[in-house]
């Protein structure tokens, strides 16, 4: 295949898994919908939490968020199409690569694919080990955002690195970023999703006295909770290692392994959030949705650090290339 | 960090005394909760050091801060905003987060250290309180069942006491624990960041860095006064630096000439000589980005290159008062260069002003401007004075810049390279005969930074730790004998476990549920005859 050929091939990939995304997207909207409607005629679980900081002990009963079938379809369509939509991304990602003949993370058009690949990864990951398809909406719809503004705004033809990033250490120290990208952003989806069944059930109970039906579908806020420090703690550690890798390329490559450049105070600052996340969840007072917000408030910090500090500040990172 | 205390959520009063406000000072540090307030303080602080400029990293432009508003600037500056990692307030902040740090390492090191000498506390009284139990029934009186558990625990690394201790009446039972490394880990990871900031310190105690400007065919002598810049850690001996010196042979760079990213280097190499000191054989390397020399701990880094335009420059009697490369500094991507060439032998004193347009595009409202990083189209406007240089006042001069006060402009003129300019009235001429180039590297000694990476090392496998290691229990205990006409005798043991981890997780108890299961499966062979319930854990 001739080089141009690859570009279009690549381009025709990422076109089409935007494509089979948004259906999936939709699907999984009308599976959400679908649990919402349904869900009255469903016993919600009893969940009992004994003591905060104490002993406690938790019951659960087994499955009791069984969801409606019409939504479980959609639901399972809209998986499949999340599948087809990773492979397509991941080919075009691969032809991307092989186009610019080096690692496709030379400039943030670049990241940004790949990044929203890494995000579909960590959800499909997540969904061979537990049923997750609840949470689909909530990261295709940042993974189709990301590839938009990916296409249209930070477009960028394939061209060679700047000496700065020839390194093998681009490929160790970006991916690790990357695939945190992916993690912090299903840990913001699980932390706002629980937060905002805790807020409609504590509505739905001053309302009508009983949670029943809210947000059927969506486990309960305390399973919620339980996913979101699974992710929390899977991308802390990562993200150290991002960081500390980042240092030993900054030494190497600008004499100096920790600089306070924009973008390594930011890399700290999300570090220093979820590290209090992490605190956090062992804080009475402080679990719960304090703990959720904090898993937000560094997932922002996160994105401030990839678009902010690229677009409006002047930091040794500016590999936007556009 | 510390354990957690605020369940009481309101602080209690300190108590009267001054021993005892100082305690409850202490706790009130050391608490988990102001170890949180602290991380967001941290982490707030830090904000401003990335929208300011900052002193390290840009000190022009916090320059040019100061001066686009100056009452705020000096508002800021006075607080330390454009030096926010270095001001007292922020090291505050880190310090006492260090402090509460120490204190919870302290004594939760020490309770770990007793929980690793202890055996691993008798069984509950009561396993079925814990839901999870697994009921078991096996021939015998169960001691063959029991010590055939207690290998199979020993095997899998959990330690293992039996009870009851003898004198003790009472069921047998076999109680075991494991992942003692999640406390391991935690305390490895939160000492390790102390080390990280030990390392920091000594890296700045004991560090140089500094800054010089090499024109192809130039060396370079390892002292502080060859430096353009220079700034060392207050225990630096600047007269011991390590005495290694190099020539920049050449330098060669590329740009990128297709596509949108026109003009964009693509690669960068300096060739230089190095000795490692005075007299030694020299060795060739080449420094590229990202592949800097080391010398004796030291590394010489490239971070950035020029142009230096090359001039003769003759008096009115014709002597040459002037022959050499001037370093022009880049003002922008496509390396439009400025710089000045002072004479004060000449008689008068002499001052040029340059702009270098590696590739000259003439425009009608902007004037010359360089379209292209490359020489491929080299012009040279410059503008000549004569004078006072002001050299004699003793006021230190940039040597980038002419203090054209009192001095006389002789004229302009655009040159291309081999191109002579002639100056009226006799006042001499000169000649633009090219250029060489120029690479700039930075040279870094910091004998923290192997400490540091040590330390982050320890602190990842530290934390690693601390999230994925389960600790857990399991007890087995027989609690009945039966006499069955069946089968014989047989004995009803129960399993029950717990997890001790900070989050509320069922992938936690499904591994839990795991360790039960195959322990029963090796206690009875046979897994089928086991008798689950829904498990249960108890929290930490």
């Amino acid at each position: 295949m001739t080089t141009d050929a690859l570009a279009q091939a690549s381009n025709a990939a990422i076109y089409a898994a935007m494509i089979t995304l948004t259906i999936a997207m939709v699907a999984f909207a009308i599976s959400f919908a679908a649990g919402r409607r349904r869900v009255a005629a469903v016993a919600a679980p009893a969940e009992v939490m004994v003591g905060e900081g104490s002993t406690g002990i938790l019951t659960r009963t087994v499955s009791a968020d069984e969801p409606a079938d019409a939504g479980r379809r959609s639901a399972n369509i809209a998986m499949s199409l999340t599948w087809l939509s990773f492979a397509l991304l991941l080919a075009g990602v691969v032809m991307r690569g092989l186009w610019a003949g080096r690692v496709p993370w030379g400039n943030m058009y670049e990241f940004s694919i790949t990044a929203a690949l890494a995000t579909l990864a960590v959800f499909l990951f997540l969904s061979l080990r537990t049923d997750v398809r609840w949470l689909g909406l909530f990261i295709v719809i940042p993974v189709l955002l990301t590839l938009g503004m990916a296409v249209t705004v930070l477009y960028t033809e394939a061209a060679q690195l700047v000496p700065a990033l020839k390194s093998y250490w681009l490929v160790i120290h970006v991916s690790a970023a990357i695939i945190c990208a992916g993690a912090f952003t299903l840990g913001a989806a699980t932390a706002g999703l629980s937060l905002l069944k805790a807020g409609l059930v504590r509505r739905s109970i001053a309302r009508t006295g009983s949670a029943d039906g809210v947000l059927a579908r969506v486990p309960s806020v305390e399973r919620l909770e339980s996913l979101t420090n699974r992710v929390v703690a899977f991308s802390f550690p990562l993200w150290t290692f991002a960081v500390v890798a980042g240092a030993i390329w900054a030494e190497n490559a600008w004499g100096r392994y920790w600089g306070w450049d924009p973008k390594e105070t930011w890399a700290f600052i999300t570090w220093v959030i979820y590290a209090a996340y992490l605190h956090a969840r062992s804080t009475a007072g402080w679990r719960g949705s304090k703990a959720s917000w904090i898993v937000i408030i560094g997932w922002l910090a996160f994105l401030i650090n990839y678009f902010g500090v690229n677009f409006f500040v002047n930091s040794l990172h500016s590999y936007a290339g556009v | 960090m510390s354990a957690d205390t605020s369940s009481k959520a309101e602080a209690p009063l300190p108590p009267l005394g001054g021993l005892g406000f100082l305690r409850w000072v202490w706790r009130q540090l050391t608490s988990m909760k102001t170890a949180l307030i602290l991380l967001f303080l941290l982490a707030i602080a830090s904000i401003p050091g990335s929208i300011l400029p900052q002193q390290g990293n840009d000190p022009l432009k916090v320059k040019e801060w100061i001066a686009g508003s100056p009452s705020t600037g000096a508002i800021l500056q006075a607080l330390g905003f454009f030096d926010v990692f270095a001001a007292p307030w922020f090291a505050a902040v880190y310090l006492l987060l260090f402090i509460s740090l120490i204190g919870c390492v302290i004594p939760r090191a020490r309770q770990h250290w007793r929980a690793m000498l202890a055996p691993p506390p008798a069984a509950p009284r009561n396993l079925e309180r814990f839901g999870g139990t697994v009921t078991v029934c096996v021939p015998g009186n169960g001691d063959a069942a029991l010590a055939e558990a207690s290998a199979y625990l020993r095997r899998h690394r959990w330690r293992v006491v039996e009870g009851p201790p003898e004198g003790e009446l009472g069921p047998r039972w076999v109680s075991a624990e494991k992942g003692y490394l999640r406390e391991t880990g935690n305390l490895v990871f939160h000492v390790a960041l102390l080390c990280i900031l030990a390392s920091v310190a000594i890296g700045g105690l004991f560090g140089w860095k500094g800054n010089v400007i090499v024109k192809e065919g130039g060396g370079f002598a390892n002292t502080v006064t060859q430096y353009d810049a220079w700034g060392g850690g207050r225990l630096v001996n600047a007269e011991a630096m390590t005495p290694f010196s190099f020539t920049l042979d050449s330098f060669e760079v590329e740009f990128e000439r297709e596509g949108s990213q026109r003009g964009a280097p693509r690669f960068f190499e300096a060739k230089v000589t190095s000795r490692g000191e005075p007299g030694a054989a020299g060795q060739q390397s080449i420094i590229e980005v990202n592949s800097p020399l080391e010398v004796d701990r030291a590394k010489v880094f490239l971070v950035g290159h020029g142009y230096a335009p090359h001039f003769i420059v003759k008096d009115s009697t014709g002597t040459v008062v002037f022959d050499d490369a001037v370093v022009f500094l880049p003002q922008d991507g496509n390396f439009t260069s400025t710089g000045v060439v002072k004479i004060p032998d000449s008689e008068p004193q002499l001052g040029l002003r340059g702009l270098f347009l590696p590739t000259v595009s003439i425009d009608e409202i902007k004037g010359g401007q360089s379209v292209f990083p490359a020489p491929d189209d080299p012009a040279m406007f410059l503008s000549a004075w004569t004078g006072d240089l002001g050299l004699d006042s003793g006021a230190p001069q940039s040597v980038y810049r002419l203090d054209s006060e009192s001095m006389t402009q002789i004229g302009l003129a655009t040159l291309r390279p081999g191109q002579v300019w002639e100056w009226p009235d006799g006042t001499g001429s000169m000649m633009f005969t090219g250029f060489d180039r120029w690479a700039s590297f930075q040279i870094a000694y910091d004998p923290g930074k192997e400490a540091a990476l040590v330390s982050a090392t320890l602190a990842i496998i530290g934390l690693m730790l601390s999230l994925f290691v389960r600790r857990r229990r399991i007890w087995v205990k027989a609690i009945s004998s039966t006499g069955d006409s069946m089968t014989g005798a047989a004995t009803v043991l129960q399993v029950a476990g717990i997890t001790r981890s900070s989050s509320l997780d069922d992938i936690d108890l499904g591994a839990l549920t795991d360790d039960i299961g195959a322990l029963v499966g090796a206690i009875t062979h046979d897994e089928s005859t086991v008798k689950s319930e829904a498990l249960s854990k108890e929290q930490m």
